[in-house]
């Protein structure tokens, strides 16, 4: 008997700190442990005895890649405690500052972080040397996603002007024209991004995947819609517990997510996006899908990187399509007033689907909060590629196996850092 | 005299003990450099530093690392000489910081002609922990040393 370990003690071009444990018996894979170690967060429990006003803010503390996503699941879910509706331009805007986000963060994952496994490099900075065009392309269209996060969010980083209700501030019309022309040539770019990664070599390498993300009735999902899978769930977020649940694994600081009653993993992110709503892409969105040769569905976790090239498409088209239709709202936000109760929400981060839910008193302060990142939910189903994937490739040098594993684990872009809970415990002294 | 664009990058986050290092210089020399360079302060995610760097003639970055060095030392670089492999740099985003940053420049062939990296040794990295005392000391070095040399650069014919 054969017996083969690949061991990555810490995981590069991920954000956080992760590490991977596969074991090969004969050929087949025993087990695959994708093990976060990144220390726990505590932000569920800062959260309780705050004020609901504050949360956008210290939610959005959670990433540095993805801040939007938690300002807006937050914002989501309190505005349906508080009973209020965020229309208009003001919703508009909302789906502008996600379009930044996605762009900027697909963006960095595609070139930087994702391109090297296909392309044989070690990282960005090695690859960059030999593709020094794409990297300049790469590096210039990400900064058109943070300078809409800027514009609209006041920083790149931890940005500042989300709030309950819709922002401290709209921007004027005339503010968002510069903008309008940097994304037209963001737009193209994106579609050379699209042509680009299609020419890498992928694995043939595909699963039954349950997807699960947001549907709406009229729109590629952002901020909202109701959580469905290609597997018959169709639920309000506010449904999300009665059919979700995490748990604990020795392994891992974060918890792993399933769907209860035997529903097993299931994948959220730009795979679960593109194949339950589709239809609902820009003509060019489709179109790009089609020339770069992807079909209306795909179960390749190794082409997550087109469809990620395509979202990016999508979200230039969305971005310019609310600039071109923005009128300046009377007031920034839609006035919110405390009220005893629980709020639930669900959003498209870059990776994946969140749900937060929060309890608040008739004060307004915080009394309970959840928060379940897309990459906890994730986590199982990327185990499960490890186990279902890696003994095809069993044969090839202890290197380009872990270069492989390494892939099949940055297919998800996981997010380690936001992922990560802690264990509640408890100790029986008798 | 230089005409282009000199640039203080500090680098870092102002709620996590000693990783502050680079933002506090970049703070101090806002008071005595802001006519003469951009004053910049960063968290630290490589293509953000990328950005800062294009198009200047001459760039100060500075930033906390980890060496297992005492806590305060200095330690200057010239980026032309290259950066040493071993010191890890401040917190950053996707293992994606500074040093990537630097080694991104120079393979696209965006880095400044004159760029020179500050190092603090850090010690505490703690979220919400004060910056120690020893780095406290570091910092205005730093500010005074990198106000120096922007002053001789600006002077030089």
């Amino acid at each position: 008997m054969t017996r083969k370990t690949v061991k990555v003690d810490v995981l590069a071009r991920v954000e956080g700190e992760g590490a991977l444990k596969v074991v090969l018996r004969d050929g087949k894979v025993e087990s695959a442990e994708f093990n976060i170690f990144e220390p726990p967060r505590f932000f569920e429990a800062f959260l309780r005895g705050r004020h609901f006003a504050e949360t956008p803010d210290i939610v959005a503390r959670i990433c540095g890649i993805c801040p939007i996503a938690y300002q807006m699941s937050a914002v989501h879910a309190l505005e349906n405690l508080l009973g209020v509706k965020v229309e208009g331009p003001l919703r508009d805007l909302r789906r502008l500052i996600y379009c930044g986000e996605w762009i900027e963060s697909h963006v960095l994952h595609i070139y930087m972080l994702h391109a090297p496994d296909f392309l044989g490099y070690d990282g960005g900075v090695q690859m960059a040397r030999d593709h020094g065009e794409a990297v300049k392309r790469g590096l210039q269209l990400k900064k058109v996603g943070n300078e809409i996060l800027q514009l609209l969010g006041g920083r790149e980083i931890h940005p500042v002007n989300v709030r309950v209700g819709g922002f401290h501030r709209a921007p004027r019309r005339r503010e968002l024209a510069p903008l309008a022309e940097k994304l037209k040539w963001a737009r193209e770019a994106a579609l050379e991004t699209a042509r680009w990664v299609a020419t890498f070599n992928f694995p043939e390498r595909e699963r039954d995947y349950t997807f699960v993300a947001l549907r709406h009735p009229g729109e590629y999902p952002f901020n909202e819609g109701r959580i469905v899978s290609n597997k018959g769930l169709d639920i309000p977020a506010s449904e999300y517990d009665a059919h979700f649940e995490e748990t604990h694994v020795a392994h891992s600081t974060a918890l792993h997510s399933h769907l209860r009653n035997g529903g097993g993993s299931y994948l959220t992110g730009p795979m679960a996006r593109y194949n339950l709503a589709f239809d609902q892409l820009s003509a060019l969105a489709k179109e790009t899908a089609r020339e770069i040769g992807l079909g209306e569905s795909c179960r390749s976790p190794y082409r997550s990187i087109m469809v990620r090239a395509v979202e990016t498409v999508y979200a230039c088209d969305e971005a310019l399509r609310v600039i071109e239709s923005y009128e300046q709202p009377d007031r920034p936000f839609v006035p919110v007033e405390p009220r005893a109760g629980v709020g639930y929400a669900a959003t498209e981060a870059p990776r994946g689907t969140l749900y937060h839910r929060y309890h608040i008193d008739d004060t307004g302060t915080i009394t309970d909060a959840q928060i379940v990142p897309p990459t906890s939910q994730n986590q199982a189903c990327l185990e499960e590629d490890l186990l279902d994937f890696i003994g095809g490739f069993s044969d090839l040098p202890h290197k380009e196996l872990q270069c492989r594993c390494e892939q099949t684990v940055r297919n998800y872009d996981p997010c380690i850092s936001c992922a990560t809970h802690f264990l509640k415990l408890e100790i029986d002294r008798g | 005299m230089t005409q282009g664009r000199v640039v203080v990058i500090g680098v870092g986050s102002l709620d996590r003990g000693d990783d502050a290092a680079g933002r506090e210089v970049a703070r101090r020399l806002r008071v005595t450099c802001e006519s003469h360079a951009e004053i910049l302060e960063l968290e630290g995610e490589a293509t953000g530093i990328l950005a800062a760097l294009e198009k200047a003639e001459a760039a100060f970055v500075i930033d906390a690392c980890l060496s297992g060095a005492a806590a305060g030392t200095i330690r200057r670089f010239d980026v032309a000489e290259g950066l040493p492999a071993a010191l890890s740099f401040g917190l950053s985003s996707h293992g994606f910081g500074l040093a990537e940053a630097v080694e991104l420049a120079k393979a696209l062939g965006a880095l400044p002609p004159r760029c020179i990296v500050y190092a603090i040794e850090g010690e505490s990295f703690e979220i919400s922990a004060p910056v120690s005392a020893a780095v406290t000391r570091a910092i205005e070095e730093v500010a005074m040393r990198v106000r120096d040399e922007i002053h001789v650069l600006l002077r030089r014919e």
